[in-house]
């Protein structure tokens, strides 16, 4: 069985102790958390960092999902698994965290992967951070002595195992907006069960008064990082739902990503998929706001 | 040095149920076939299986492999010093020190020859380059990126067709003589003209192009080995999980120059084979050979990658085919395949068939003609070609068949399971010789096909595929009847290595009357402890409960092939039957001593004998077993006590069958395909423990399932394998399976030649089942598309990819 | 590093690098080798052994042992295969239902699908009626070849069975 490259372990007593670690190790240590992508990472030495800091001991601090003001706020601790059993957030969000957490790799990888590890990781397959991009979330994000700033997921992402945390920061929790009438869905093809998606779409919507006021709509595994299909959004905003703006939409989500040909398929394909399941995640989240 | 007690000798009584009366029904065990569960499970679910990893030797070392990243290229050095220098590493060893061992190459079991480790060039990516061995597996890892190996990158060839190019690079220079690609001279069955004329003859020709893609066996636990040479005994000591440990014994003693008594295999638990667990490869030569260089016992463990990409893969076969018909009825096949072996040809064949059983590509129908050939080449990929859940390229044969089958029926515009019911071997044509020879021993092909199409409920299903297409909604139907020939073989026409294939088996009756079997067979899960049990049980009429099975010590077990080719029942079931009745036949001398009577005045119940005409006078088979250990009144020529021998040499191949349909649906959007009903009606004559029977089907028609949808092993135009983890290897789930379960049906027709009427099933259903996925998925891109073919596997993209018209195998 | 966890109710104490991976911990130092592996990636689920976080109310969830450092599971108590009978030898009922519908045939992946299976039932509200998907899903991250996995459904079903028959077979990791 492949292991990791030799490694020093310690374990975070405090966020700001994890901080204070990363500042003072420089460079070369990585925060650990549920483990489920860094840990595969090191077996196959693709990422060889000199020390791991652990801050599952700061469950408590860390895994929570709650209601403030006018956000959801989610602890970057959270697992996988609370998030797919979350009350609070299939209440705000129904169906979009559901639908993608069911599908997130396996069970028993969402007993213990987290959020915090599934966004850092960065990889553009993956569920989760297509809902968070979908429903504009922002990372917060904190460094030595406290400081802390606020980023949009599309400035979080930065390319295939690339985010814009610093060496020193860590991310402390993921804020996303509330929205009257939402609706979400997401959508997903894969080769088989527990693999990363092919394509996935996420899809929401707010509507009020039979028109569309808010939309968020991203496609996973078609581009370096989650994508945006920002024209989408912008043809959404103000119309009326129905099943040809849908359609549209989807075209446009066809058009404007950028997926390679790869063992998953051909680029062909997967802009053929990500347009239908833009389509069929659009119709379904319009149809729970409508609810 | 330490020796391990290997056979099952940890049975923890099984009794320990919170409710054992109504729940612990071990105790209620058939005296003889029937449903009982399995005795090897009380260690299993206990956790106290002894596979190889487990094996813990004094002293052991550790041990990791180097492998190329480069698909072909010339090796200029290795500098292996840095790694040396490592605290923990205790030896590296390349080509150059294996030449002193006169191990640098080996010989596979096809006759070609392969590098242990690569020493002028590397022929395919990953090919194992040197052997580290440390204190530990973690060291060994880190050592090997301290090895400097200067390569010269050579173009590759992964694609079997330009392998045959006249420019091509000539893969293996290293044969002197070798001028080309071709692995093997063409080879040829049926007869040729006789074909040329039926088909043209012929009413309707379907030609089709199928890739039979590279896939793999895949066991949960991946190939190992800890060697143990004594230095000072010479005695050495080798723990595998093989599933033919006493031909890997000769094959050692050969290549090694060991005496073979001093070289003892004992394969513990295998945590599964499915064919990859029958060849011998580099790393075992490199733990042999390390523990020879280190002194002590070196373990080696392969890893999931490495199992992948290196060990012994399956299929990739590409078959040019077309079938005819005339009057309605299918009446010739012809077919042309081109055979990718890899950079080193390990095919895992019977010596006189270089194509294996491939020439059964007729199937079950009653052909007037047939002719097939086969060229093999070397390309720069893995070798192997093994036998993954598979007779020798039953498999291969068996999926060309049923494709063109159902292509045939497209082209005559006939329902696939008409055209198959008008073109069987009728049951009164059996034995039948088929138009390339094989003599299959008996069928009632057409009452399976029915019971099948009842249990499926055929007509309604195909009407449901009306309506469905009426409303945009793909669904597809499959349908494949296989035949195989399992249970090589007869010793005149089979062996390998020129071993013949038969087995043994020694069965000794204590004083008590309890019993110890011993076989040449190698179980990896196919429940041999009780079903070889359960065959003494029958023939005796001992509880199966008191008959240990011994398997897996070569010191300790009678000689033969091993389990693979579904052979474990047709052969080894074969000597155990046997040499239960020699036993049987011994007792009775006794029991007419115990009688004071003539033994053919005796007659035979489930164990006893008793007087004929007089049944209460009759003597039990503990009793017998009792006097056969005790009396003095020995009559000449009867030895005391209740032993035998026997090697059984199966007088024909048996010939199981069965008839499969599938339904799918596809999505039309995204070409997702979702299995929503498997029916499996298997023929394999007399079942011994039909629960064990089921597991088996189940297990093939799920490995079906990942064969047609998902599982393959492919390259890009540098040779680098793209599927070399788990992470693009893709087994399937339980999700991927028909959610409220596997459909099954049975027929018996037994076999005729075989002493139990037996015919082998461990194989059926991954044979079986291929083809009939593939031509659900077919069926479905037909009736909505007009598309008429796809190569397996049928993922998404691919499924897309056919529906819009531009299908292609995969590399 | 010294690394302590508790293991099938014994606390282990061992000298080990900080990169050591929990299944080799187990394998290696603990030497309780009905713990297996299969891959290098997380995928196969063959290392999975029951993990229980004293501080939490939840039941004993099942972890892939070759995607935890052993380090991380100090404070944590782990069951293994070994660990699933009582001190006895009474067969928990999943091993029980494993072996009444033939639900193992190599054994490889069978501890770490037993204790998948010990979970599906230990967490859902009402076992006996767990629907086929539910199961299926359930185990999709443990990978087997041999079975095909029907009869693995049939012996989750059988044990969530039985422990309805005998509430008194219902035991954790934890009593």
């Amino acid at each position: 069985m492949q292991t990791p490259a030799p490694c020093e372990y310690s374990r975070a007593t405090s966020v700001d102790d994890a901080i204070a670690q990363l500042d003072k190790l420089g460079g070369n240590a990585r925060i650990l958390a549920g483990g489920y992508s860094l840990i595969p990472m090191m077996k196959l030495r693709l990422a060889n960092p000199g020390h791991v800091i652990d801050i599952n001991p700061l469950e408590r601090e860390l895994n929570y999902i709650r209601e403030e003001g006018d956000e959801v706020r989610i602890g970057p601790l959270t697992r996988h698994v609370n998030m797919l059993e979350s009350d609070l957030l299939d209440r705000v969000f129904p169906h979009i965290f559901r639908e993608a957490e069911a599908v997130l790799a396996d069970p028993v990888v969402r007993n213990r992967g987290s959020m915090g590890g599934s966004l850092c990781q960065s990889d553009p397959a993956e569920d989760l951070s297509g809902v968070i991009v979908a429903l504009k979330g922002q990372a917060v994000l904190r460094g030595p002595g406290g400081s802390e700033r606020v980023v949009e997921m599309d400035e979080f992402h930065l390319g295939p195992y690339m985010t814009c945390i610093q060496p020193t920061e860590m991310l402390v929790e993921v804020r996303i907006p509330k929205r009257q009438g939402f609706g979400g869905a997401h959508e997903k093809v894969e080769r088989r069960a527990g693999d990363f998606a092919i394509v996935a779409a996420s899809s929401a919507v707010a509507i009020e008064g039979g028109k569309i006021t808010w939309a968020g709509v991203a496609c996973s595994a078609v581009g370096p990082t989650t994508l945006h299909i920002e024209r989408a959004e912008q043809a959404l905003v103000g119309q009326a739902p129905s099943e040809d703006l849908f359609a549209e939409c989807g075209q446009m989500a066809a058009a404007d990503c950028s997926p390679n040909s790869d063992g998953r398929g051909p680029a062909d394909y997967k802009r053929h998929v990500a347009g239908v399941l833009t389509t069929r995640a659009l119709s379904r989240a319009a149809a729970t706001a409508m609810r | 040095m330490a020796t391990v007690e290997t056979t099952p000798g940890r049975h923890p009584e099984f009794v320990s149920y919170a409710d054992g009366e109504k729940f612990g029904k071990i105790a209620d065990a058939p005296i003889g076939y029937g449903h009982m569960k399995r005795k090897e499970d009380a260690r299993f679910i206990r956790g106290l299986g002894d596979y190889t990893d487990d094996v813990r030797l004094p002293g052991m070392l550790h041990s990791a492999i180097l492998r190329s990243p480069y698909a072909h290229a010339t090796i200029n050095s290795i500098d292996t010093s840095a790694a040396l220098a490592h605290p923990k590493v205790a030896a590296v060893i390349i080509a150059k020190d294996l030449e002193t061992l006169g191990l640098a190459w080996m010989p596979t079991i096809s006759y070609d020859t392969q590098a242990v480790l690569a020493g002028d060039k590397v022929r395919f990516h990953l090919q194992e380059v040197a052997f580290v061995i440390a204190t530990d597996a973690y060291a060994a890892q880190d050592a090997l990126q301290l090895i400097e190996v200067d390569f010269d990158v050579l173009p590759a060839i992964v694609n079997c067709r330009k392998a045959l190019d006249p420019d091509a690079p000539l893969i293996r220079d290293d044969k002197v003589g070798q001028t080309d690609n071709l692995a093997s001279p063409m080879w040829e069955a049926g007869d040729k003209s006789n074909c040329d004329r039926v088909f043209g003859e012929a009413d309707v020709v379907a030609s089709r192009t199928l890739l039979d893609p590279r896939s793999h066996p895949c066991p949960m636990e991946t190939c190992g080995m800890v060697a143990d040479m004594n230095p000072d005994t010479g005695q050495l000591n080798i723990y595998n999980a093989n599933q033919a440990p006493h031909a890997h014994r000769t094959v050692y003693a050969q290549v090694a120059g060991l005496p073979e008594q001093n070289i003892r295999i004992l394969c513990n638990d295998i945590g599964g084979g499915f064919g990859n667990k029958v060849p011998v490869y580099p790393g075992y030569v490199c733990a042999i050979a390390g523990s020879i260089v280190a002194g002590a016992p070196v373990k080696w463990m392969e890893d999931r990658s490495e199992n992948l990409a290196s060990t012994g893969f399956a299929r990739d076969y590409l078959m040019h085919a077309e079938m005819c018909s005339k009057g309605g009825k299918i009446t010739g096949l012809r077919v042309d395949t081109i055979a990718d072996h890899g950079a080193f040809d390990s095919t895992a064949q019977a010596t006189k068939f270089p194509a294996g059983f491939f020439h059964i590509v007729t199937g079950s129908y009653d052909l007037q003609a047939a002719h097939c050939q086969v060229k093999a080449v070397y390309t720069n990929k893995a070798p192997g070609g093994v036998a993954y859940r598979c007779s020798f390229r039953i498999t291969e044969a068996i999926y060309c068949v049923e494709r063109m089958v159902d292509a045939l029926a497209m082209e005559m515009n006939v329902d696939p399971v008409e055209l198959r019911m008008r073109s069987f071997i009728r049951s009164d044509q059996f034995p039948y010789e088929t138009a390339t020879g094989w003599v299959y021993d008996s069928g009632d092909y057409a009452k399976t096909m029915k019971l099948a199409m009842e249990i499926a409920d055929y007509e309604g299903l195909r009407a449901e595929q009306q309506e469905k297409l009426a409303k945009g909604e793909m669904m597809g139907i499959g349908v494949a009847f296989f035949t195989e020939g399992v249970g090589a073989g007869p010793r005149r026409h089979m062996d390998i290595l020129g071993l013949a294939m038969n087995d043994g088996a020694e069965l000794r009756v204590h004083p008590t009357g309890k019993a110890v079997v011993s076989l040449s067979a190698q179980t990896q899960g196919q429940g041999h402890e009780t079903t070889f049990a359960q065959i003494v049980a029958e023939e005796l009429g001992i509880s199966p409960n008191e008959i240990m099975v011994r398997h897996g010590d070569t010191d300790k077990t009678p000689y033969g092939l091993g389990t693979y080719g579904s052979r474990s029942t047709p052969v080894s079931g074969g000597a155990v039957a046997v040499v239960s009745r020699k036993v049987r036949d011994k007792a009775r001398q006794f029991a007419a001593l115990m009688l004071e009577t003539r033994a053919e005045d005796l007659a035979w119940e489930k164990g006893r004998w008793f007087v004929r005409g007089d049944p209460e006078r009759g003597a039990s088979i503990e009793s017998i077993a009792e006097y056969a250990y005790s009396t003095t009144n020995l009559p000449e020529g009867l030895e005391g006590g209740l032993d035998a021998n026997a090697v059984y040499d199966p007088p024909n191949l048996t010939y199981p069958y069965g008839a499969y349909i599938s339904v799918v649906d596809v999505d039309p959007g995204t070409g997702k395909v979702h299995m929503r009903r498997f029916i499996a009606v298997d023929d394999c004559g007399v079942r011994i423990n039909p629960m064990v029977v089921e597991g088996q089907i189940h297990g093939g028609l799920v490995e079906g399932i990942g064969q047609a949808l998902m599982e393959v092993i492919s390259f890009d135009d540098q040779g680098n394998c793209l599927n070399a983890s788990f992470m693009d290897y893709l087994l399937p789930t339980a999700l991927e399976c028909p959610e409220h379960g596997l459909e099954l049906g049975e027929t018996v027709t037994p076999c005729p030649h075989h002493p139990i009427g037996a015919k082998g099933v461990g194989e059926s259903a991954c044979n079986g089942s291929p083809p009939c996925i593939t031509n659900a998925v077919v069926d479905a891109l037909y009736h909505a598309k007009g598309i008429k073919h796809m190569d397996m596997p049928c993922f998404p993209a691919r499924v897309w990819a056919a529906m819009n018209g531009n299908a292609q195998p995969v590399q | 590093m010294i690394v302590n966890i508790s293991i099938n109710g014994q606390m282990q104490s061992h000298d080990v690098e900080p990169r050591l991976l929990l299944v080799h911990y187990i394998r290696e130092y603990a030497e309780l080798h009905g713990t297996h592996w299969g891959c290098d990636t997380s995928n196969c689920g063959i290392c999975i052994v029951l993990m229980d976080d004293p501080v939490s109310d939840q039941p004993p969830y099942p972890v892939k042992s070759c995607t935890m450092l052993a380090a991380m599971a100090e404070g944590y108590e782990i069951t293994t295969v070994e660990g699933m009978a009582a001190p006895d030898g009474t067969l928990d009922p999943i091993q029980m239902g494993f072996h009444e519908m033939h639900a193992l045939q190599c054994g490889f992946c069978t501890p770490g699908m037993m204790s998948t299976g010990r979970w599906l039932i230990e967490r859902h509200p009402n076992p006996t009626q767990m629907t086929d998907h539910e199961i299926r899903d359930g185990i999709s991250g443990n990978l087997c070849r041999c079975t095909g996995y029907d009869n693995i459904v049939k012996a989750i079903r059988w044990a969530a069975a039985y422990i309805e028959e005998h509430p008194e077979s219902a035991r954790t990791a934890r009593a």
